[in-house]
């Protein structure tokens, strides 16, 4: 064959599976910017583009009246505190679950402990109470609480309480087996009970990591918060939302700076902490 | 078998996971409050015997009797209940490196301790007096609120050995208690630990790399080599001769002063000829 050398590497070798890659990525997108119905033109379609600037235009000068920044100031504490209650209760709610879970300490090699069946017997329905709690959104939780216990913060807090005490069920249950199993083994060695063997053998390794994960979830909390208000689980997004249907421009400004600064200020703060407990 | 059995030991092996034999079908039965040394060069299973003593491993084959009860057959609360009376100290502290030097102490008496109490102590150390006692016999009272990753490896095995005197065991499992002690303190603190069996009339069974400490402190000394007792004697019959043959594969005898000293010249034992 006289299938020429430099003819074959005249071409590259890797254009054609790049295109057929392109080409596929573009036919997997076409149907869902049909089911979305996305065009951008309908932005700059005159019945849309005009009732919008006209509510932007609005948003300059803030609404600064002390009466709005009396309301804005109690709806930020109370952000700050479904936060605060919320991964408080997800705490609760975490701790004995991680307790339960964590495999590291079923430790058959030295014999089980004394209470091995019960723990083993609750293991496994209290992963899946794991699953179920953090699987569905605080969102959902939030819109559900909203309809069971009224509008407010403790729609909030219930809502942040259960996904947020399933996320740091886990995560706490995966820093104790990350953690060196030695001492809890001597302890148990020497006598000591399965939760005494955690307490004190792996809770001191454990707590840094633990107290760091779970900052940095209060300040996730917070921003959750805000966007629960929207369903009306109480806080600045509740106010937030009040201002947007009444279509009042200040009022939204002045919510969405506060907002901003309040998201950097748990931000700093929660890198503040971590830093100083590493 | 008699109550005059603190460990005793029948044709007990173990094999670990790697196929590699730590123990094989050794014999040894230490009466209580019996005070002996297992000597021997490293890799003889000293380590493995001590943890098997302390039920820490299960022996792979043989009869292990502990204070009367054959730890593996009984259930898990009797052997809860067997591990308290059991003291193994550890070469290398299993201490978490934040804890408190209190607590550290402290968690000795876990097993003794309700789960109540052992939670109170984390807010509050429960026995602070009885924690300062146990680590002034070993001259570390002035850490006792020191957290355990401040320590040196000398002081954090003291630590592990006031652990141990604090929770007041039948039986002492010592495993290289003063690797990390200078010689002087080695001595004083294998001294505290032969004066605490003394005291107590409890048993005492310490592994030393040291030949000259087990010589200087214990009455009977057990020589082990490849996993099997190659000597079991009262330490006046423990003669250079049997030394140089328990550590002959060394080529030096380990002490701690000034590091190994030559085997004395003396002629390795010939093998038996026949003319």
């Amino acid at each position: 064959m006289r299938l020429s050398a430099p003819a074959l590497a005249a071409r590259d070798p890797a254009a054609l599976p790049r295109l057929a890659l392109a080409a596929l990525a573009l036919l997997a997108l076409w149907p869902g910017l049909r089911l979305t119905e996305f065009n951008p033109a309908v932005l700059l379609d005159p019945a849309n583009a005009v009732p919008m600037g006209r509510f932007l235009a609005q948003f300059l000068p803030p609404a600064l009246t002390p009466e709005f920044l009396l309301l804005v100031g109690r709806a930020t504490l109370e952000t700050l505190a479904i936060a605060t209650v919320g991964t408080a209760a997800a705490f609760a709610i975490a701790f004995p679950l991680s307790l339960v879970t964590t495999a590291s300490l079923s430790l058959s090699s030295i014999g089980p402990a004394r209470d091995w069946r019960l723990y083993r017997l609750l293991r496994y329905p209290a992963r899946l109470l794991l699953v179920l709690l953090r699987g569905i959104p605080e969102l959902v939780w939030a819109l559900l609480f909203v309809r069971a216990v009224g509008l407010g913060a403790t729609a909030g807090v219930l809502a942040l309480a259960i996904t947020y005490g399933g996320m740091l069920g886990k995560v706490y249950a995966e820093i104790y087996e990350s953690s060196a199993t030695r001492p809890a083994r001597a302890l148990l060695e020497a006598g000591a009970g399965r939760l005494q063997a955690v307490f004190y053998g792996v809770l001191p390794q454990a707590l840094p990591e633990m107290v760091s994960y779970t900052v940095y979830r209060w300040e996730c909390a917070v921003r959750a918060s805000v966007i629960m208000g929207f369903v009306g689980a109480g806080g600045l997004g509740q106010q937030l939302e009040l201002s947007m249907r009444m279509l009042a421009g200040a009022e939204a400004c002045t919510i969405l700076v506060v907002f901003l600064l309040l998201v950097l200020l748990a931000d700093a703060l929660s890198a503040l902490l971590r830093r100083w407990l590493a | 078998m008699a109550p005059s059995c603190a460990v005793c030991a029948q044709a007990l092996s173990l094999v670990h996971a790697g196929g590699r034999v730590a123990l094989d079908a050794l014999e040894l039965a230490v009466r209580p409050g019996e005070r002996v040394a297992i000597i021997g060069p490293s890799g003889a299973g000293k380590t493995s015997l001590l943890r098997v003593f302390a039920t820490a491993q299960r022996q792979s084959r043989g009869r292990l009797e502990v204070l009367g009860a054959n730890p593996w057959t009984l259930g898990a609360g009797a052997r809860r209940r067997l591990r308290r009376r059991l003291g193994l100290i550890h070469q290398a502290p299993p201490l978490p490196p934040r804890q408190r030097v209190v607590t550290a102490v402290l968690a000795g008496r876990l097993g003794a301790w309700g789960l109540a109490r052992s939670l109170a102590s984390l807010a509050y150390p429960a026995d602070i007096g009885g924690a300062r006692a146990a680590l002034e016999r070993l001259e570390m009272a002035d850490r006792l609120f020191d957290r355990c990753d401040r320590l040196s490896g000398g002081q954090a095995q003291r630590v592990g050995i006031a652990r141990v005197l604090y929770q007041q065991p039948e039986i002492i499992l010592a495993d290289e208690p003063v690797s990390a002690l200078d010689p002087a303190l080695a001595n004083h603190t294998v001294g505290v630990l032969v004066e605490e069996a003394r005291a107590r009339s409890v048993t005492l069974v310490a592994s030393l790399h040291a030949v000259d400490l087990a010589l200087a402190h214990f009455p009977r000394l057990v020589g082990l080599r490849e996993g099997r007792v190659l000597f079991d004697l009262p330490r006046p019959e423990v003669g250079d001769a049997l030394l140089a043959t328990l550590y002959a594969q060394e080529g030096f005898l380990p002490t701690q002063h000034g590091g190994p000293i030559a085997l004395p010249a003396l002629k390795l034992p010939q093998p038996p000829r026949c003319d």
